[in-house]
């Protein structure tokens, strides 16, 4: 028999293989598919949370993530990558190698700290909280390790997703709050999109280096 | 209470007046307001010290939780008699000043403010009212120093007073936290239930000691006061110098002797050790200055230096259970307090009415200022007297009781303060012969010999209301000498309060008037039969000279050794009266270096004589931070210029270290 907390699980872990899909994808259009792919997995272990813990107002949160950040965000960040001709576009800082290994240190640092720090409480909460510690640490890392824009984005969208998988986890916020954090959420987007179309407008690219060339330091 | 709140309320409305009107009536009548402000909350103060007849009240102002505690007990009203004395004065020397040329809207607001500020320092009695009227006194004291601020000097010596006030403020926000405790009882009724433990004491009576050190200008924390005192006008600078460092003295007596506890014997070592090197460089300085109001402001320092070996003692005494010997320190701490509120006052508003007289602050640039301001020159002698310590006036009094003090040290347990005590003996010997000499050079460079300016020449007497609030001074501090025994008496409310007894036998001796120490036998000063004696032996010598001399006093030209030059410069200068001092302590302490340019023969250039002297204390405490400062901040300056992915790693890279730290800690 399939117990609940295996089945968040799973979904956790799901969305922590996309996270690390994050790190290695190459190509813009493709990590934006990944990402969608994580809101969903999100969405979906909400949902799992919400019935299992019955709390139904969750439902509203998973139909939030489900829609904007599985739905609406990507397909606006993808018509606005297809409108810059950039969705070939290739771009990193570090080597595949190198960023999954780092990302797999961080994942493994997650665990260890979590498990050390909520030793009380019960088994499977904890572990869903270092579960959603590493998708953070590791949407930081993205945020790092890539030059373009739009992936910054992306990486700052995903440990959003981290933060509301905590949430959830660990039945801690409340509804008014959530939602706040999405809109908050979607303004962050509405401002990265205007500034990444004022920075095409202005240096025919997206690549954020060129915003340091205009303050007159590039390395 | 009553009273307080009226005149406290009618400094602060003449203040805000005078702040928005800026018309030369409404800060004209500043001073008057003050005066008569000063006056009443002289008396109740005078009255609560006298007659133990304080008061503790609650106002629901100030921070929620923690409401506005005021609170007045001997100790405060005793230091609000120095304050208001000095408030005074200073407002009746303020009530001579020119209304038509003399007047700003930059000094005259803030003077009822900075008044208002100090009494409310000394009523405050929890420790968010103690600090926020500290500020206030802070503020208001530099916005008075750089009142004028196109002068270079000024505006420099206001920044480093601004800095060292935001230092010594943090360090008391520190000692206030530290007494407060983890549960935050700010009240000081709170703090005195709970015994801090040694570890939190010694390190409330550090910052207590930086924190107050710095507002009282002990070394090494004094290099803004000889700086800032002297910029504000000149009764700015009396109040400064005579008052508030007061208040900077009154806040160390209230957390160490009454908010921390029973002492500890080593928490004297501190105050007594720093008090004397403060007392002796301080004078060092002193003596070596040419500015009169710089003069002054180093004397202060010595002053205070003074003051805390005595505080110091007192510490120490108290904390080996031997009340009799701590009231005599503490007696001498608070009468010297009081006095030189006195005649230190008293010295700023000579030095102020000579400044106004001639313009000029260079020693070099004044002489014979006895015959053009007779009266400011005989005050002014009465306070230089004074200050010099000698009987029968009343700075002599405190330094006995201090020297009675010292001398009892010996009989202490602690073998670091018995071979501490001659020491400090000594040191304090020392301040006080270079304290006379250094007044003897201020009176004779200023006052006597020949003007060497024209500015000095063409000097002319001070205004009535000026003379009167320094005759009033200098009548005072001859009081203070010759009924110096009851003052002491007076005293025993206070001392009972810090000390837990008055002296021991006060009153026993011969006369009303003599000061008994310890016993009568043993210690026994009698100021009136002293004078007595000075005023009968003079008036004799004085006949005996007037008789076998010709009758009539002549008056024929100075002997000129044989020189028919009548320029100034070949008299006594500052410098050169102060070169033996020089040549044996300057060498060691500042390495004062003497340069001699002296021409070839035939080369018509004058010869060149230069003294260069290093205060070490500034280029190794003051400047040599700075510098450091300065680079490091130069270093992290390229940390403004980063890219923002770099920002990002900087702030990933140091989540990750805390968070690891976090796993292998826990």
């Amino acid at each position: 028999m399939i117990r609940g907390y295996e089945i968040s699980h799973l979904l956790a872990g799901v969305m922590l293989v996309t996270s690390f899909a994050l790190l290695y994808q190459e190509r813009i259009a493709a990590v934006l598919k990944t990402f969608a792919a994580q809101s969903v997995a999100l969405a979906l272990a909400v949902a799992w949370a919400a019935y299992t813990q019955d709390r139904s107002e969750l439902f509203i949160t998973a139909l939030i993530a489900l829609c904007l950040k599985g739905i609406v965000i990507p397909v606006a960040l993808y018509r606005m990558v297809v409108r810059l001709g950039i969705h070939r576009e290739v771009e990193k800082v570090v080597g595949v190698g190198i960023a999954l290994m780092v990302g797999l240190a961080l994942t493994g640092l997650a665990q260890a700290l979590l498990l050390k720090v909520v030793q009380g409480t019960a088994g499977h909460a904890r572990e869903d909280l270092a579960l959603a510690l590493a998708i953070v640490l590791l949407g930081f890392l993205m945020m790092i390790l890539r030059r373009n824009a739009v992936t910054q984005v992306v990486g700052f969208m995903s440990m959003e997703n981290g933060l509301i998988l905590a949430a959830t986890g660990a039945r801690g916020m409340p509804l008014v709050v959530e939602v706040s954090v999405a809109f908050s959420v979607l303004i962050a987007l509405f401002v990265f999109a205007v500034f990444v179309f004022r920075i095409r407008e202005r240096f025919d690219t997206i690549d954020i280096e060129a915003l340091d060339r205009m303050r007159g330091d590039a390395r | 209470m009553y009273v307080q709140g009226v005149a406290l309320g009618a400094l602060a409305v003449v203040a805000a007046l005078a702040a928005i009107s800026g018309r030369s009536l409404l800060l004209a009548i500043v001073y008057p307001v003050t005066a008569v402000a000063a006056i009443a909350l002289g008396v109740v103060d005078l009255a609560a010290w006298l007659g133990n007849a304080g008061f503790a009240v609650v106002l629901p102002i100030g921070l929620p939780t923690i409401g506005l505690h005021l609170r007045l007990d001997p100790l405060s009203a005793f230091f609000g008699v120095v304050i208001n004395g000095g408030v005074l004065a200073s407002s009746l020397y303020g009530m001579g000043l020119d209304r038509a040329k003399e007047l700003t809207p930059r000094v005259e607001p803030l003077f009822p403010l900075f008044a208002a500020a100090m009494n409310l320092v000394l009523i405050a009695d929890d420790a968010y009212a103690f600090l926020f009227s500290w500020e206030l006194m802070s503020l208001a004291s530099w916005a008075l120093v750089v009142a004028h601020h196109t002068n270079a000097e000024n505006r420099r010596a206001g920044q480093l007073y601004l800095v060292m006030a935001v230092i010594g403020t943090t360090a008391l926000l520190f000692a206030f936290g530290g007494l407060a405790g983890p549960a935050g009882g700010y009240a000081f009724d709170t703090i005195r239930t709970q015994a801090p433990t040694p570890m939190i004491a010694a390190l409330v009576l550090a910052t207590a000691l930086v924190g107050c050190g710095s507002k009282a200008g002990l070394i090494p924390l004094h290099a803004w006061l000889p700086l800032a005192h002297p910029a504000a006008p000149s009764h700015v600078s009396a109040l400064m110098s005579g008052v508030m460092t007061k208040v900077a003295i009154y806040g160390f007596v209230r957390i160490a002797f009454d908010l921390l506890g029973p002492p500890a014997w080593w928490w004297s070592l501190p105050p007594i050790v720093l008090g004397a090197v403060t007392a002796v460089l301080g004078l060092l300085h002193a003596v070596f200055d040419r500015d009169l109001k710089r003069v002054l402001a180093y004397s202060t320092v010595e002053n205070v230096g003074v003051i805390f070996v005595a505080l110091g003692l007192a510490l120490a005494f108290r904390a080996n259970g031997q009340p009799a010997a701590a009231a005599v320190a503490m007696a001498a701490a608070l009468l010297h307090v009081l006095n030189h509120s006195w005649f230190k006052s008293l010295l700023f508003l000579g030095a102020g009415a000579v400044l106004h007289a001639t313009g000029r602050r260079d020693l070099e640039a004044m002489g014979g200022l006895i015959h053009r301001m007779p009266r400011t020159a005989a005050f002014f002698l009465v306070g230089a007297l004074s200050i010099s310590a000698l009987p029968p006036l009343n700075g002599f009094v405190s330094e006995w009781l201090l020297f009675q003090s010292v001398i009892a040290a010996p009989a202490l347990p602690q073998s670091a303060l018995n071979f501490a005590a001659p020491t400090i003996g000594a040191m304090l010997a020392l301040a006080a012969a270079l304290a006379a000499a250094c007044f003897v050079r201020v009176y004779g460079v200023a006052f006597l010999s020949r003007p060497r300016s024209v500015e000095a020449a063409r000097a002319h007497e001070a205004p009535l209301m000026q003379q009167i609030a320094m005759g009033g001074l200098a009548l005072l501090c001859i009081l203070g000498g010759l009924l110096g025994a009851l003052l002491t008496e007076a005293l025993a409310p206070v001392l009972k309060g810090l000390v837990g007894s008055g002296l021991p036998n006060a009153g026993t001796g011969p006369t009303p008037f003599s000061l008994i120490a310890f016993d009568a036998t043993r210690s026994n000063y009698d100021a009136v039969v002293i004078a007595l004696f000075v005023a009968i032996a003079s008036g004799f010598t004085l006949l005996v000279v007037h008789r076998l001399s010709a009758r009539r006093t002549r008056r024929g030209p100075a002997w000129d050794c044989g020189f028919p030059d009548p320029s100034s410069a070949i008299q006594y200068t500052a410098s050169s009266f102060s070169q033996p001092l020089r040549r044996v302590y300057g060498a060691v302490v500042f390495s004062a270096r003497e340069t001699v340019v002296m021409p070839p023969p035939g080369d018509l250039r004058p010869a060149r004589f230069s003294v260069v002297l290093i205060d070490y204390i500034w280029t190794t405490l003051y400047v040599a931070p700075w510098r450091a400062l300065l680079r490091l901040s130069e270093y992290l300056n390229a940390l403004q210029f980063l890219t923002i992915r770099r920002y990002l790693v900087l702030m990933f890279v140091a989540l990750v270290i805390l968070l690891s730290i976090a796993a292998v800690t826990i």
